[in-house]
């Protein structure tokens, strides 16, 4: 079978297709696993059932998450060398390392104690326990760190050298892979972009119960603690995001060029609102703008000049010889504002809901409420929202539980497209990274495989977390809070006591 | 001895701790069918491998990362020349982990038999495929002078790499009873050490006559002295359980394993994937391998890092090392 396709595009669907899914998935384990540690670390400290409660409802949900992203996860490792062979190859010498370094630490850290923290319940003492989860959540954070330094190196290569006679890139130095400017923006920026898609997950589903009255003390302080996250967490994402856009316009100008559909470059040049380009014209047809931004954004100077797209597409012909050096500029400069407009709209929205259920001394006493009571939403002084507005708030959270994690998503289309044609930036082009043995109708039938299989998960977990989402927190058992007091669990006074938790 | 060779070393390693964990993992999804009778056995089953599946599966990611890292050529031959057979393995995990996890979530009857039987054939897939995979690693498949797999995917399923299958699948099966002589308590326990008693035998035929073949076709005095222990080991697995000693017989499979494994690499050394075209066209631990700044780095992780997770999953199997049975599971499911 050959279908008139360029070699890579099968494989980079593929690619696009189970690494976009398997970061659904990510996120929200890498947030959901702290913020659940939080929860029963409040637990172990306060003794306050609710937080148990809590900590039992969110870490049900983050279970369900990180099942998922496990099994997603175990494609990523093999896929470089099924569909990008000559990739693997070309950069084995330094991107496996990494890769051997998140599975070898990260990986076992994160799936043995999981397992621990999953079985643990009566069987480890309250703060051994504990420490399982947080042991759980370091994990997700390493393996984070280890993943992105390897993409790092791909958006920006150091510590190499080309090894002519083997044809490869070789490792010089392995600390530079692991903390150059862009692996660390990178990881700040994933990071706190993650912890925004749990904390508005948590805002949303707390909103749910809250406007039905539902266990109302643990949708509370769930409500709170979501809050404070997309506040704190959208803040740091803006401020990272700046961090990387600087990084990104020094290392990789084409891709912010694109971002900003930024044809020719100039002075004072515009951030643009809207803009409808004319590719092989090579300028926008139609923008809306504010002069200065641009330059401001890339140089921390409004006046200061950017290149532009055609300007840095002549500069790269003369240095890597003819052909085309611009990505697809649609895809480039929507997906940047997508994922600036969905991450930021939350995170408005998050600011907006901190204020509206603040608490005491900027509450006047008649509007302050118990742990029992709904929150009242208070926008001016001494007057509580109307029901409608109320009920409205607590819907456009629900509705917007998942706007961080479509910002994540096209924050990752924008950063992997915008390097394009580049798989390595200014060393390896994408289609020369492509396995030369492997047929279009081996990749074909992967590719069906992996998406069919993907779109039933996706209905299954979905079915699944909404049903546990509905069912709200479990009531505690006589188990729950008599936990053991030594490593094994309590079985001489009853050997035969069902375990706390089975499959 | 040079780095790469210590790293071929360590990849052996890593498939060995993959093969003795996971493998009673896979057998452990094989008896759910073959072992127990009711729902409740096979949730006695699954949950006595409830708290260690995940960890045991990253041996297998590890194995993957280390080779991708310390001999790049030969991940991206191996799994771009096996992509088919891969892509059935990854889907079966896949699915087998998904069905750990959600098989207790819903009440219905459908939906937890449909996981049953998702977690009884994604179990055993694999088993047969690792088998088939590592025959045809070791007998030497078609790869051409750019180290490209150049061969078809019937070309792998050839009667070496096929007994190969059903070795790995009738070792981790017994492998997985005897473990679940050693973890269950009760009716089940007893039927566990019969049925390991009854595929005993048949393995060792089995694994006796591919290992014979492994050695006639590449094998040295190494590689024969590896062979023996392996053979031996098993006759003791299977003597051990006749006895009822659970733990020595488990023991003993997994010396088997731990030697099976090793006398395969044994016969490769030092190629890590032999071409069958041509001599001058094998990987091996010279061509295929990363620089030595690189696996200077990777042997300190490892250095570091292998002994510390040892420690800590043997630290959750002790924290686990109840016997289950029947008694344990709670019925709200």
């Amino acid at each position: 079978m050959d279908l008139a396709l360029a070699p890579e595009t099968l494989a980079r669907w593929q690619f696009g297709i189970t690494t976009v899914y398997h970061f659904l998935f990510v996120p929200l384990t890498i947030s959901l696993a702290a913020l659940t540690a939080g929860l029963q670390t409040a637990w172990v400290r306060t003794e306050n059932e609710k937080y148990l409660r809590a900590t039992k409802f969110w870490g049900k949900l983050f279970l369900i998450n990180i099942a998922m992203g496990v099994v997603t996860g175990i494609v990523q490792e093999f896929q470089f060398g099924m569909n990008w062979s000559d990739y693997s190859r070309f950069v084995g010498d330094i991107f496996g390392a990494p890769l051997a370094f998140e599975a070898l630490i990260a990986f076992f850290f994160e799936s043995t104690f999981i397992g621990l923290w999953i079985f643990g319940w009566d069987k480890l003492p309250k703060k051994i326990h504990l420490a399982c989860i947080w042991m759980v959540s370091i994990g997700t954070v390493l393996s984070a760190y280890f993943i992105l330094a390897a993409n790092s190196w791909m958006q920006h290569p150091v510590g190499y050298r080309i090894n002519e006679e083997r044809g490869r890139a070789e490792l010089t130095d392995f600390w530079r892979v692991l903390t150059q400017d862009t692996a660390v923006t990178q990881f700040f920026h994933t990071i706190t972009a993650a912890f925004l898609v749990g904390g508005a997950f948590m805002v949303g589903i707390a909103a749910f119960h809250l406007a039905r009255k539902k266990h109302i003390p643990v949708m509370r302080t769930s409500l709170r603690l979501g809050l404070i996250t997309v506040v704190v967490a959208g803040l740091l994402t803006a401020v990272s995001g700046d961090s990387l856009a600087k990084v990104m316009f020094r290392q990789q100008p084409m891709k912010m060029a694109a971002a900003e559909a930024l044809w020719d470059g100039q002075e004072r040049a515009p951030f643009s609102i809207f803009a409808y380009g004319d590719v092989s014209k090579g300028h926008n047809s139609v923008e809306i703008s504010l002069p200065g931004i641009l330059s401001f954004l890339a140089n921390n100077d409004p006046n200061s000049y950017v290149p532009g797209i055609n300007d840095i597409n002549k500069e790269s012909q003369e240095k890597y010889g003819p052909g085309d050096y611009r990505p697809n500029i649609p895809v480039a400069f929507w997906s940047f504002r997508w994922m600036i407009g969905f991450g930021m709209a939350s995170f408005g929205l998050g600011l907006l809901g901190l204020w509206l259920t603040r608490k005491k001394f900027l509450l006047p006493p008649a509007l302050r409420t118990g742990e029992d009571e709904v929150p009242h939403l208070v926008l001016f002084k001494n007057k509580a929202l109307s029901p409608r507005l109320t009920k409205l708030y607590w819907v456009v959270a629900l509705w917007t539980l998942l706007f961080p994690l479509i910002a994540n998503s096209w924050g990752w289309i924008f950063t992997e497209m915008g390097r394009q044609p580049w798989v390595v930036y200014g060393v390896l082009q994408t289609r020369a990274g492509v396995s030369p043995g492997v047929s279009q109708g081996e990749v074909i039938t992967s590719m069906i495989v992996f998406t069919l299989l993907y779109a039933v998960l996706a209905v299954i977990e979905v079915k699944l977390l909404v049903k546990y989402i509905k069912a709200g927190p479990p009531e505690l058992t006589e188990n729950d809070l008599n936990p053991p007091t030594k490593i094994g669990g309590h079985d001489e006074e009853d050997a035969d006591r069902p375990m706390a938790f089975s499959y | 001895m040079e780095l790469h060779d210590v790293w071929f070393v360590l990849i052996a390693v890593l498939w060995t701790g993959y093969f003795f964990l996971e493998g009673f993992d896979f057998g452990i999804g094989v008896l759910t069918k073959l072992l127990a009778r009711d729902r409740k056995e096979r949730r006695v089953l699954i949950n006595t491998i409830g708290p260690v599946w995940d960890g045991n599966e990253v041996w297998l990611l590890s194995a993957g990362g280390a080779t991708f890292a310390a001999f790049p050529e030969w991940y991206a031959t191996l799994f771009s020349g096996f992509y088919l057979p891969l892509l059935i393995i990854l889907f079966c995990l896949i699915v087998r982990g998904v069905a750990f996890e959600y098989r207790a979530k819903r009440p219905e009857e459908r939906w937890q038999t449909n996981w049953e039987t998702a977690i009884f054939w994604t179990s055993l897939i694999p088993a047969v495929l690792w088998g088939v995979a590592f025959g045809n690693i070791v007998r030497g498949v078609k790869i051409d002078a750019d180290m490209e797999y150049v061969g078809n995917f019937w070309d792998l399923l050839n009667p070496y790499a096929i007994l190969g299958g059903l070795v790995t699948l009738t070792l981790f099966t017994f492998h997985g009873a005897v473990f679940a002589g050693l973890k269950t308590a009760g009716d089940i326990r007893v039927r566990a050490r019969a049925l390991a008693l009854k595929l005993g035998p048949v393995t060792a035929v089995l694994a006796l006559g591919f290992l014979v073949w492994t050695q006639a076709d590449n094998g040295d005095a190494w590689s024969l002295g590896a062979m023996i222990v392996a053979v031996v080991a098993l006759l003791a697995a299977i003597g051990a359980i006749a006895k009822g000693r659970e733990g020595w017989s488990f023991a003993f499979s997994g010396v088997t394993i731990a030697a099976a494994v090793a006398m395969l690499f044994l016969t490769l050394f030092p190629n890590v994937m032999p071409s069958s075209l041509n001599d001058a066209w094998n990987l091996t631990v010279t061509n295929a391998s990363s620089s030595p700044y690189t696996l200077k780095i990777m042997t300190w992780c490892a250095g570091i890092a292998t002994p510390v997770v040892l420690l800590y999953q043997s630290w959750t199997y002790w924290v686990f090392r109840k016997r289950i049975g029947t008694q344990h599971i709670a019925d709200a499911h």
